[in-house]
């Protein structure tokens, strides 16, 4: 009797948070029109969202792309059609492993670079000042940082795939032998737009996730040093499970 | 929190509010300033109702205030000088060469006009005040809160907060409201005292008034006594048969 409570009452606690952070992504949605009149503001979060992101993006693309090379030659190999290796790395790559890798870097990166940024300045009352100078801590500051972030999403996600792609082609064609020629023409020839479309769909909408649960975990933080610290582990933790749910759902949707 | 708190805070004057921890100082200016909504009441500022105003009204009249925060709540990602500018930048379109006189009047005004490079984890407690001060009465407010200024500063920071309070004050017509503590300080430079104990006033008057008021209260907390009725031991069992008890430690 007591587990069908306790399971109950974290049933209404999940459909409450769900509940408060649709209502914050409405809230942000609202701000938007005005928040893109100081375009500078979102321009400056794209670049700390993403260009200090690049490395991270861009060594990790390099190695996943050069495993997916390896394994994806040794597969291959197996039926004795190597030359289909560029296909089977840039779909692998650009439908899945590109949006989701990226969303899960950009969760552990940016996501709780914004969580612990804006968790400090409401432990600093740097939110509560801005209030008090009659500027709206949502427009100025959360609303900047989670359009930085959507926009950047995609962006990363593109980088990472092309930066993989030339992991794959430097294992498959330069080191394990598999023709150059074969390696790309029959990728050029086997991903189509809807492939394309499929990743980019994908990282828009894990950009809207992740950048919408560090703003809130951040923007809601306990201002105390162990409240900022929850709320950037919860950012972590709940965008990785968030973006594999997605990733599933929007998978089968575009069967 | 409150019952029955009655209070009058006069145009032009500095008014301290004070009292011993814990009886809702911060609490009273989180709702003058509409941070925070009363249950029931009336709370008045400038002829506007704090329980029953909309956002858009409640920040045309933020304009009119300026409140210095305990910590400063300096803005961590910009200048000294940028600070002391946002209110500007964000409320008017003024000309850059205007935005940099203004501050840089205002920084003068605190004594901070050399520190306008500075970022804010390259200054001091005092200094940190200071700027938010600067940045306070930059779009020339007519109230200015202060939210337990001294907490952390050395004597001369103290000092030089004390004498910005009461100049600034003069100087600019405002309405200064000051809850802190400080009994010493703040009553060298405070019009008028409020004395809050228990959710109501239990003391107000001029700070020459408060020396002899006639109330235990009063007495402790201008006397820094630590027994008196604000208690010194938080409430628990009795001490002996608690050390006498087996069992666990609560």
């Amino acid at each position: 009797m007591n587990l069908i409570r306790e399971l109950w009452k974290s049933l209404i606690e999940s459909l409450r948070g769900l509940g408060a952070i649709t209502r914050f992504l409405l809230n942000l949605i609202a701000h938007t029109p005005r928040a893109l009149v100081r375009f500078d503001l979102i321009v400056q979060q794209v670049y700390n969202s993403g260009a200090l992101s690049l490395v991270i993006i861009m060594l990790s693309g390099l190695f996943v792309g050069m495993v997916l090379g390896l394994q994806g030659f040794q597969l291959l190999q197996r039926f004795g059609s190597e030359e289909a290796l560029g296909t089977a790395a840039t779909i692998g790559l650009v439908k899945e492993l590109g949006p989701v890798v990226t969303a899960l870097l950009f969760a552990g990166r940016a996501g709780t670079a914004l969580a612990s940024e804006l968790g400090l300045m409401r432990a600093t009352d740097q939110l509560s000042a801005m209030e008090m100078m009659a500027v709206d801590p949502i427009q100025r500051v959360v609303v900047p940082r989670f359009l930085g972030g959507v926009i950047t999403m995609p962006l990363l996600a593109a980088i990472f795939s092309l930066i993989g792609i030339y992991g794959a082609q430097l294992v498959g064609v330069q080191i394990m032998g598999v023709d150059s020629g074969s390696f790309w023409s029959q990728m050029r020839a086997s991903v189509d737009l809807r492939d394309v479309n499929e990743g980019i769909v994908k990282s828009c909408i894990f950009g809207v996730a992740c950048s919408l649960i560090a703003v809130y975990e951040g923007y809601y933080a306990i201002p105390t040093a162990e409240g900022v610290g929850r709320a950037t582990t919860r950012t972590v933790v709940t965008s990785a499970v968030v973006v594999l749910f997605l990733d599933y759902l929007l998978t089968a949707a575009f069967l | 929190m409150f019952a029955g708190l009655d209070m009058d805070i006069a145009r032009g004057r500095v008014t301290a509010i004070m009292g011993p921890s814990g009886t809702g100082k911060t609490t009273l200016l989180r709702l003058i300033t509409g941070q925070a909504v009363a249950d029931s009441g009336s709370i008045q500022v400038a002829g506007t109702d704090m329980r029953t105003v909309r956002r858009a009204d409640l920040y045309v009249l933020r304009r009119r205030m300026g409140m210095l925060f305990q910590n400063g709540a300096l803005l961590t990602d910009l200048s000294v000088f940028e600070n002391v500018a946002f209110p500007l930048r964000e409320h008017t379109d003024l000309p850059e060469r205007i935005i940099r006189q203004l501050v840089l009047t205002k920084l003068q005004a605190v004594g901070l006009r050399g520190a306008a490079p500075l970022m804010p984890g390259e200054l001091s407690g005092g200094m940190t005040r200071r700027v938010a001060l600067a940045r306070a009465i930059v779009m020339d407010p007519d109230i200015l809160i202060y939210d337990e200024p001294f907490v952390g500063l050395d004597p001369i920071s103290m000092g030089v907060i004390l004498r910005l309070i009461r100049r600034l004050n003069d100087a600019l017509g405002l309405t200064s409201i000051v809850v802190s503590h400080n009994v010493q300080e703040i009553t060298t430079v405070a019009d008028t005292v409020f004395l809050l104990s228990g959710g109501k006033v239990v003391a107000r008057g001029t700070p020459q008034e408060l020396q002899s008021y006639p109330s235990d209260v009063v007495r402790q907390f201008v006397g820094g006594l630590p027994d008196g009725p604000v208690p010194f031991h938080y409430p628990a069992q009795d001490y002996f048969s608690e050390l006498l008890a087996q069992g666990e430690v609560h």
